[in-house]
């Protein structure tokens, strides 16, 4: 069993996320984030088509190539590794932390927390009449799941086909699907919880919901 | 009140003035300002009798003031004038020059397209106590007095597709097509069927289209005018334009500007002065036939002089075109000769001797444009000796491909006849005496097996990938570098030393398969057979026929860089014994951008592989679009050069074309984008605007590979895509499967 409140002790603790930036392959470092506190951003665009902070380049047999941030956050250490020194592939270059949101806070305690069931294949996913109706009328958090347990229609293409949750028993926690929306393959379609846990994950939601303090 | 109303009258007037003098200043309107301002301020203290006199006055100073400002006019004014709101637009033609019309194939924003209209309209002409109800095929883009809805006239590739699927009825109904342009542009998407790709359908289609058209040109925006705009006739209002860019189009790429940065105004107005983009010059240049005169300041919907005048120019124009074609006609077409507009009754429908003559008639017309836009320098001996060459081939390719190959063809056709029906016969009865002797020879006739062919590995890249030893080693091979993949991120592929990369890998990424460009000379002599080469047209240059400032030097700098005398390079070469007729766009030379000297080539080459009966590649290296500094001059070359690839293909050729690198705008617009075999090299990228040009013009986000050949080959714009190494082996294949009835190797 997973102890929640240990969870979020660890990140109340440490807040962020730590991404260590390491030299792609060998070659001559030249730092442009050069100092601790820099604020960096990641891929933006669209399509994340705009690259993130210039972090340093590499430059190795008269190519310099480029390091940007994979991710929004500041500068947080920089590594052992001098302006113009020459580094070894793998070689940390610095270290960048990245405030966690709300959002991804809640999501790492559910992804330890619940056992997710991924969608075998893409098509439209709906429940069995009568757990649809349990949900739709006592919500998710009422329905007891079992390995084995018949709990999908799978709907594509004119053909309708029957699928059984496999995993731990438990209750839904949560339904990561819309009915009549084409849900892509292993897409996750719930998160069960066993019954024990379920009271206790959803205070600590709700206590980050209502707690949380965001950092740009 | 009717002093009231008259004020407000003179108000919106100004306010129209203002409009399209812009910020300039300018006395004129300065003074029809104060004037009026002064006039509204003393006139409620004025007796009537004396106010009505004074408002009398100030409109005879409009309408004085007025005509001055009408000889004052700017291109850019003219410009301003085209895309104001009050403009007339293709509803109110409609409404005034046609008798009846019903519009089809949408209403207002219930339509594919709202910026395209079509409508099917009637002109009626009484000849004495006859009435001739004429039906006519009217298709315009519709700017709608400012209707958000219309995108301003910017009509998208279904629009275009629309119009084509109607100017096909026409055909069928074999009724004559008027057409009117109000369009700043095309809309430039890639989804199908594509920005370029439509409108090089609809030239193509156009060019071969057996019923009158008449074009009118208000706004002519480059590729978006084109789509409809290759005419028998081509009329231009006054104070329209007609360019290959938009004025802030082409001062953005002089003032090198990026990334939405606004050009300075005066530099727009140099531009739109440089391009000659107006009636007249467009007429000077010989793009146009006639243009007619609007009212002071533009023509607007309350201008009933000007529709009854439009009128008349379009039934004349279309009773001109057919009587050219038509067997009868000799006092009609006098009479239309003398007098713009005569009173004559001509029958618009075509007889097939007529429509063959109108599609001559049409080709050469466009045929015989820009001429003076490029350079011949040829000696006068020359030019006889290539002349009397070309009437020796001209007169060999009609003895041995018309009238003995067809002959030839006959004789040949009816011996495979003859042999196919004594197969059959002999076939039967030998059956039963081969299954005997065959049992008879105990296994003797049995053929040796490739016992080594079985047994020993095969090599990959034996043949076709020329174990990568190549006729032409790149120079960026000898340069002593590590050289990253563009695609590192992605496939995670290592850097690769320049000497392996360029030299034996020939470009191509060994992790990825990512095509690095190439030297056009790597193709010449890595595709063709060594020393088989025959280049033609050497002589005729690009040269700078508006005058355009500084174009001269830049022009001198390509030529000097390249060692050619324009972007285009036509020659004849073989592949693997098959002569190929080749027209090359160089993307070295101005970006290989196109022009009336490449435009001029090409057309040549074209014929002459018409009448040597050679397939013909189209080679783009790469080309950014048509030269914009050759204005009109260039942007004539889609038209031109379209006809002359319809023309070809009809003569049962084989038109392949292979885009390499970057292809954009006009040239993929038109005559490359109407070929049925279109290929590009991995990694090239086709399209008809830029990524910067698709944001800044219709505000949306494009993806970062949205010009790559895998998207045009997954919207289906072109056929396949090659490896460069392949190259070769893909030609011999294509040469042997593709193409029309009339090749000479066939």
């Amino acid at each position: 069993m997973i102890d929640v409140k240990e969870l979020l002790r660890e990140l109340r603790e440490e807040p962020y996320e730590k991404i260590v930036i390491r030299a792609p392959h060998s070659g001559k470092v030249e730092f442009v984030a050069s100092e601790p506190g820099v604020r960096v951003v990641g891929p933006g665009g669209t399509w994340k088509e705009v690259p993130g902070t210039l972090l340093a380049r590499l430059e190795r047999e008269q190519v310099k190539r480029p390091i940007h941030a994979p991710q929004k956050g500041e500068v947080m250490s920089l590594g052992d590794v001098r302006n113009g020194q020459f580094v070894q592939a793998g070689q940390e270059l610095m270290t960048i932390r990245h405030f966690l949101t709300k959002e991804e806070v809640i999501a790492r305690i559910l992804r330890r927390s619940l056992s997710l069931f991924l969608a075998p294949e893409k098509g439209k996913y709906y429940f069995f009449p009568e757990v649809d109706i349990k949900i739709k009328t006592k919500g998710s958090q009422t329905v007891h799941v079992e390995d084995g347990m018949e709990l999908f229609i799978l709907s594509r293409m004119k053909r309708e086909t029957s699928v059984r949750y496999t995993g731990p028993g438990g209750i839904i926690y949560a339904v990561y699907f819309e009915t009549n929306d084409s849900v892509d393959r292993d897409a996750p379609l719930i998160g069960v919880c066993p019954e024990s846990q379920l009271g206790q994950i959803q205070e600590v939601v709700s206590r980050i919901q209502s707690e949380w303090e965001e950092r740009d | 009140m009717d002093i009231e109303k008259r004020i407000q009258e003179l108000r919106d007037r100004l306010k129209y003035i203002l409009d399209i003098f812009g910020p300039d200043e300018n006395a004129n309107v300065a003074m029809l300002e104060a004037k009026l301002g002064e006039y509204v301020a003393r006139e409620p203290g004025l007796p009537k009798q004396e106010a009505i006199r004074q408002l009398e006055t100030l409109e005879e100073l409009f309408r004085f003031l007025e005509k001055k400002l009408e000889r004052e006019l700017t291109p850019m004014n003219k410009v301003r004038i085209v895309r104001h709101p009050q403009r007339i637009c293709l509803k109110d033609i409609l409404e005034n020059v046609y008798d009846n019309y019903t519009e089809i194939g949408g209403q207002d924003d219930y339509s594919i397209d709202p910026s395209m209209l079509i409508a099917r309209a009637y002109i009626t002409r009484r000849r004495g106590k006859k009435v001739h109800n004429q039906a006519v095929m009217v298709i315009g883009q519709e700017k709608g007095h400012g209707q958000e809805f219309r995108n301003g006239g910017s009509v998208k590739p279904w629009g275009n597709a629309k119009a084509l699927h109607y100017m096909k009825v026409a055909e069928t109904e074999n009724i004559p097509i008027h057409t009117y342009i109000f369009t700043p542009g095309s809309y430039p998407i890639e989804d199908y069927p594509g920005a370029a790709q439509q409108i090089a359908k609809n030239l193509y289609e156009m060019a071969g289209l057996k019923v009158p058209i008449v074009a009118v040109i208000s706004e002519g925006g480059s590729g978006g005018a084109e789509a409809i705009g290759l005419a028998d006739t081509r009329i231009m209002m006054s104070h329209g334009y007609y360019s290959v860019i938009s004025p802030e189009g082409a001062a953005a790429i002089e003032g090198r500007l990026r990334g939405g940065q606004r050009a300075d105004t005066k530099l727009i107005e140099h531009c739109a002065k440089q391009l000659k983009i107006t009636a007249d010059d467009n007429r000077a240049n010989g793009y146009i036939d006639w243009k007619i005169n609007e009212p002071e300041l533009g023509a607007r919907p309350e201008h009933y002089d000007f529709f009854r005048k439009l009128r008349k120019s379009v039934i004349s124009s279309t009773d001109e075109i057919v009587l050219n074609v038509s067997g009868l006609r000799l006092f009609r077409s006098i009479a239309l000769k003398r007098h713009k507009g005569a009173d004559v009754y001509v029958r618009w429908s075509l007889n097939t001797r007529a429509k063959e003559r109108l599609l001559w008639t049409r080709y050469m017309k466009f045929r015989r444009m820009a001429q003076h836009a490029y350079l011949d320098k040829r000696h006068w001996f020359n030019r006889g000796s290539e002349w009397t060459s070309e009437l020796f081939s001209s007169l060999y390719s009609y003895f041995r491909y018309d009238l003995f190959g067809k002959q030839h063809k006959k004789v040949t056709e009816l011996a495979e006849d003859v042999h196919a029906e004594m197969q059959v016969v002999v076939g039967r009865s030998t059956k039963l005496w081969n299954a005997i002797t065959s049992r008879l020879s105990f296994g003797k006739g049995k053929k040796d097996v490739d016992k080594a062919g079985l047994t020993s590995l095969s090599v990959w890249d034996d043949g076709a990938q020329n174990s990568g030893k190549w006729q032409y080693v790149s120079p960026q091979a000898k340069l002593d570098r590590a050289v990253p993949c563009p695609n590192t991120a992605v496939h995670g592929c290592l850097d690769q030393w320049a000497p392996d990369l360029f030299g034996e890998w020939a470009g191509v990424c060994s992790f990825c398969g990512h095509h690095f460009p190439m030297e056009y000379q790597w193709y010449l002599h890595n595709i063709f057979d060594p020393g088989s080469i025959y280049e033609l047209f050497t002589e005729i240059e690009s040269t700078n026929p508006l005058k355009f400032e500084g174009f001269d030097l830049k022009l001198d700098e390509a030529k000097r860089k390249t060692g050619h005398k324009c972007g285009c390079m036509t020659f004849e070469a073989r592949i693997e014994g098959t002569t190929v007729m080749v027209a090359m766009f160089m993307g070295a030379f101005r970006g290989g951008s196109v022009g009336a000297a490449e435009g001029e080539k090409f057309i040549r080459a074209m014929e002459r592989a018409r009448k040597k009966q050679l397939p013909f590649l189209s080679y783009v290296h790469g080309t950014a679009g048509i030269r914009i500094q050759e204005g009109v001059n260039g942007v004539i070359q889609m038209p031109r050069c379209t006809l002359a690839v319809r023309r070809y293909t009809e003569a049962g050729g084989l038109y392949l074309v292979l885009y390499d690198t970057n292809s954009y705008a006009g040239p993929v617009a038109s005559f490359l984008g109407c070929s049925p075999y279109q290929f590009a090299v991995r990694s090239a990228n086709i399209g008809f605007a830029g990524p910067g040009v698709i944001k800044e013009t219709t505000g949306l986000d494009i993806p970062p590979n949205y010009h790559n050949a895998y998207q045009a080959l997954s919207r289906g714009h072109i056929q396949g895509i090659w490896d460069r190494r392949e190259i070769r082996g893909n030609l011999v294949q294509s040469l042997q499967t593709m193409g029309g009835r009339n090749l000479y190797y066939r």
